[in-house]
């Protein structure tokens, strides 16, 4: 019977479980051992230039070992939004690195940093998209605008609104989220013989590589990276950013090993943040629930610097419609500086942003006619018969069953139940009233399939084989999924199976991890290695039993080749690898897609509101959420459970906030309200299982969907709560003083 | 004090957080720190049993106490705890780095409450972040933890 689709449980746990992995914080090897730590000074003020620093006292105190400026840093690349490693003339954010201090010994670092002086003078705060736009005050005034560039796509004008029913326009904030891996940001650098490793809490490993070679003008043939256990990353730990850098630059400057691992309150500040996009989302339809034009418009809030925000909302953009299919449908972008951190990819990356405008927007347009959100949706979702599906803004869609999920779960949530309560509470004037949200999503993952991902397998000659993956794991579960794949191919057992990752040294060319890519890239490329193995095996094992190739089949049960339905004839794993002379029995595959793909699914969520206090509370979760065919249901309903909670989280509790002068608010996990376990209930998952053809396991990306399908399920649900009571819309995160004002002002008649 | 039933004795400097002596000076490793307000619970360990959040206590408040870490569950024969085990069996773990601490607070809670119910879980692992598994999975984790200790009649 084949392993695929079965509940197959971790290799990776144990060792996790006693031991405890082994973080970049951990490592205890002999090349780190004389390693100095890194303490960065960072700026305390949003905007100002750099009038003079004087490390004078600091580098008098004890195991001060050099203190590093923007003075020792080589050139940048004269863009005008170029980003130095240490700031130069110039802060942006709170948190910006502007000195980094070596020492012996971790505390001696905390002493010596706060001693660095650093002149500023200030500069007028850009705090908000509003005052990025009217570019009174420039973050790079070498560049004339804040604005860092548009977009736009579709086919919404003013025009294709002109025959609906009922038009609504809105402007709402898709707040800023600060990721919160619990391991934050660390990395260690060691020189031996001009060659330099590094190891770093990275999603890729080889990415980081080009990036640590290009900054310092090394050839990448004189760097290794090395990922070991990475505590989450959530999109926030693609390649290295700027401090990771400076880790390398400060090994290669001070010709000492380093290393460095940030405190919470620098990640909150010094990692990339996520979200943080306004959006004005206008929708028109028909009285009978007939949606015929949308537009969204965004503008993204890049923070200091302009990484990757850009792809964020230029992700919004292409998945703007959703899963419906509306004849007039567009989205445009403006993407700007403020002075915020720097704002990047965090699960879902400008998919959450888009699902979360249009399934606001569609429950705000069935509240205005008077129509059950279910059957809005249902009349205007894109049918079964119409895939391929090309959406006006450019998607195209490959799979999917989007009225299928909305029943599916309909029915597990006994969704006429759940309303008929709810109107018995409003009925009774219940102080908790029920509020149920829809979310029915689309989203795009592998979108880059064209730059494939690599997989190299060996058989060895005791029969036993390893894999080597350029997808980096961080929590996913591939070491299982990956002896999965070769178990089920080669009938080799998973315990003799060994993955290797995250190490250009043992796998040079790579991508890594980002974007829900990993098994359909990656694993698909372990797949067409050991396909390729397959057909190697029985050349080999055809010339050994000297029998034609085509009368040989592989016994998955036993892993041994065989003349067909004659076991005397087996051949084992190692007998065929001993065979197969020097090169060995191996394939190096790199597996390209022709298209991403669109996983899909619907989530409602169940919230009860104290409308006395205004406290929500997520009662009830239920979800499908459709990636494909399951190669591990363990690992997709992990993958399903994380995303879910950290949607959720959107909805009700967390927010990156700022005051008027761009000081970070919530720079502290006592600040920042990340999501507890009493916060959430127990999740309801519905299996569905639509495959693609992109790739050969029909398999789409499950990393992000979670996310990307609950916030807006839990917004809508809040604010269905207390519709009865006039409330039409509530911003996030739904705080019991957001809530309660709200109904407040409905029963005020305002 | 002893650490995992090993004596640790060392000169340490007056501020140094219980948690950097289990890393540097213990040498384990298992314990994380994943943050610096005491909200994560990446830390947590046992002293003397009670389970305490080890970046808030210093190495001279442990002066002389019994330190449990997560490398102290298992068994002498390097058998997972039911606890450990129990987070296996339920996949209570993705990125591992908040496990240490989620199964001492686990362990703590079980010693208290052998019998909790899904919101007394909630409500125990309350000081301890996840952001990988959305705590369903740890919850069911804690609970199938605590039928198995039901069932041999008591955990180690």
């Amino acid at each position: 019977m084949s392993i695929m689709g079965t509940r197959v449980l971790r290799t990776e746990d144990p060792r996790l479980l006693t031991g405890g992995g082994v973080y970049v914080d951990d490592l205890r090897l002999p090349e780190l051992e004389q390693a100095v730590f890194a303490t960065f000074v960072r700026s305390p003020v949003a905007h100002a230039l750099i009038t003079g620093i004087d490390a004078s006292a600091a580098l008098e105190q004890p195991g001060v070992v050099t203190v590093l400026t923007a003075a020792d840093q080589p050139a940048g690349d004269g863009s005008p939004f170029a980003e130095p490693l240490l700031a130069a003339d110039r802060v942006r954010y709170v948190g910006e690195p502007v000195a980094l201090v070596l020492t012996e010994d971790r505390y001696q670092g905390e002493d010596a940093a706060e001693l660095v002086m650093v002149e500023y003078e200030p500069l007028a705060p850009v705090t908000g998209v509003d005052a990025a736009l009217t570019d009174e005050v420039l973050l790079f005034p070498a560049s004339e605008s804040n604005t860092v560039q548009t977009g736009e796509a579709g086919n919404s004008d003013d025009a294709s609104f002109a025959g609906c029913d009922v038009v609504l326009e809105r402007t709402t904030v898709n707040q800023r989220l600060a990721p919160v891996p619990l391991e934050g940001r660390a990395a260690a650098a060691s020189l031996e013989d001009g060659r330099l490793t590094f190891w770093c809490s990275t999603q890729n490993a080889q990415l980081a590589r080009g990036a640590i070679a290009g900054t310092l003008g090394l050839d990448p043939a004189a760097v290794r990276v090395i990922a070991p256990d990475v505590g989450g990353g959530f999109g926030a730990k693609v390649a290295v950013d700027r401090d990771c850098l400076c880790i390398a630059f400060a090994a290669r400057h001070a010709g000492r090993a380093v290393r460095w691992a940030e405190t919470r309150s620098e990640n909150l500040v010094g990692m990339t943040h996520g979200r943080a996009q306004r959006q004005t989302y206008k929708i028109g339809g028909t009285r009978d629930g007939r949606i015929l034009a949308y537009h969204l418009d965004v503008v993204q809030d890049c923070g200091g610097y302009p990484r990757i925000a850009v792809l964020l909302a230029s992700l919004t953009q292409l998945m703007a419609p959703g899963v419906y299919d509306i004849p007039n449908a567009g989205a445009a972008f403006r993407a700007v500086v403020t002075n915020t951190t720097p704002v990047g990819a965090y699960r879902g990356a400008g998919r959450p942003e888009a699902t979360a405008a249009i399934e606001r927007a569609v429950s705000e347009f069935a509240a205005e006619i008077g129509m059950d959100p279910a059957e809005v949706r249902r009349r205007n979702l894109v049918t079964p018969d119409k895939f391929p599906f090309t959406t006006p803004t450019g998607a195209t869609y490959d799979t999917g069953e989007y009225v299928a999920a909305l029943d599916k779960v309909l029915a597990a949530a006994d969704y006429a139940g759940l309303r008929a309560e709810q109107a018995r509470r409003r009925e009774r004037g219940d102080p908790v009233q029920l509020g149920v949200g829809l979310s029915c999503y689309v989203e795009v993952t592998a979108i880059d399939g064209a730059d494939g991902e690599t997989g190299r397998l060996v058989v060895h000659e005791d029969g036993s084989a390893t894999v080597y993956t350029g997808s980096s794991a961080h929590g996913q579960g591939h070491h299982t999924a990956w002896a999965m794949l070769v178990q089920d191919e080669l009938g080799i057992p998973m315990d003799r199976v060994t993955v290797i990752h995250g190490d250009t040294d043992a796998i040079p060319d790579a991508i890594g991890t980002f974007g829900s890519r990993s098994l359909q890239l990656g694993g698909s490329a372990v797949y067409q290695a050991a396909a390729e193995v397959r057909d190697k095996a029985r050349r080999l094992a055809a010339g050994m039993i000297e029998a034609s190739e085509a009368d040989l089949e592989l016994d998955p049960e036993r892993g041994t080749w065989q003349v067909r339905g004659d076991p005397a004839t087996g051949l084992s794993w190692a007998e065929i690898a001993q065979h197969a002379g020097p090169d060995g029995l191996s394939a190096d595959v790199r597996f390209t897609a022709s298209a991403p793909t669109f996983p899909f699914g619907t989530h409602l969520a169940v919230v009860e509101v104290d409308v006395e206090t205004g406290k929500a509370t997520l009662v009830r979760h239920v979800t499908v959420d459709d990636a494909g065919k399951i190669v591990n249901p363990v690992l997709a309903e992990g993958q399903r459970h994380g995303g879910i909670a950290q949607g959720a989280a959107q909805a009700l509790f967390e927010e990156v906030r700022y005051d008027a002068d761009g000081n970070p608010l919530t720079s502290t996990l006592a600040d920042y309200a990340a999501i507890t376990a009493t916060e959430l209930p127990s999740f309801e998952l519905v299996a569905s299982e639509t495959p693609t053809t992109i790739n050969p396991l029909g398999v789409k990306g499950i990393g992000e969907a979670g996310t990307i399908g609950s916030t807006p399920a839990v917004q809508n649900a809040v604010i269905d709560a207390v519709s009865h009571l006039g409330v039409r819309h509530i911003e996030m995160p739904a705080s019991p003083e957001r809530v309660w004002a709200a109904i407040s002002e409905a029963r005020a008649g305002r | 004090m002893r650490v995992n039933g090993t004596e640790v004795a060392a000169e340490v400097e007056d501020r140094l957080l219980l948690a950097h002596f289990v890393r540097e000076v213990a040498g384990l490793t298992a314990t994380n720190i994943g943050c610096d307000t005491t909200s994560c619970g990446a830390c947590t360990v046992l002293l003397d049993g009670e389970s305490v959040k080890s970046c808030t206590v210093l190495a001279a408040q442990a002066d002389g106490c019994e330190v449990t870490t997560c490398e102290g569950l298992a068994g002498p024969d390097g058998q997972m705890h039911p606890v450990q085990q129990a987070f296996h069996t339920e996949h209570g773990l993705q990125c591992g780095f908040c496990t240490p601490g989620m199964v001492m607070a686990a362990v703590s809670l079980l010693a208290e409450n052998p019998d909790p119910s899904e919101q007394e879980v909630r409500a125990a692992l309350e000081g301890n972040l996840c952001r990988c598994t959305g705590y369903h999975n740890i919850v069911r984790a804690v609970l199938a933890a605590a039928r198995a200790g039901v069932r041999e009649g008591g955990a180690r």
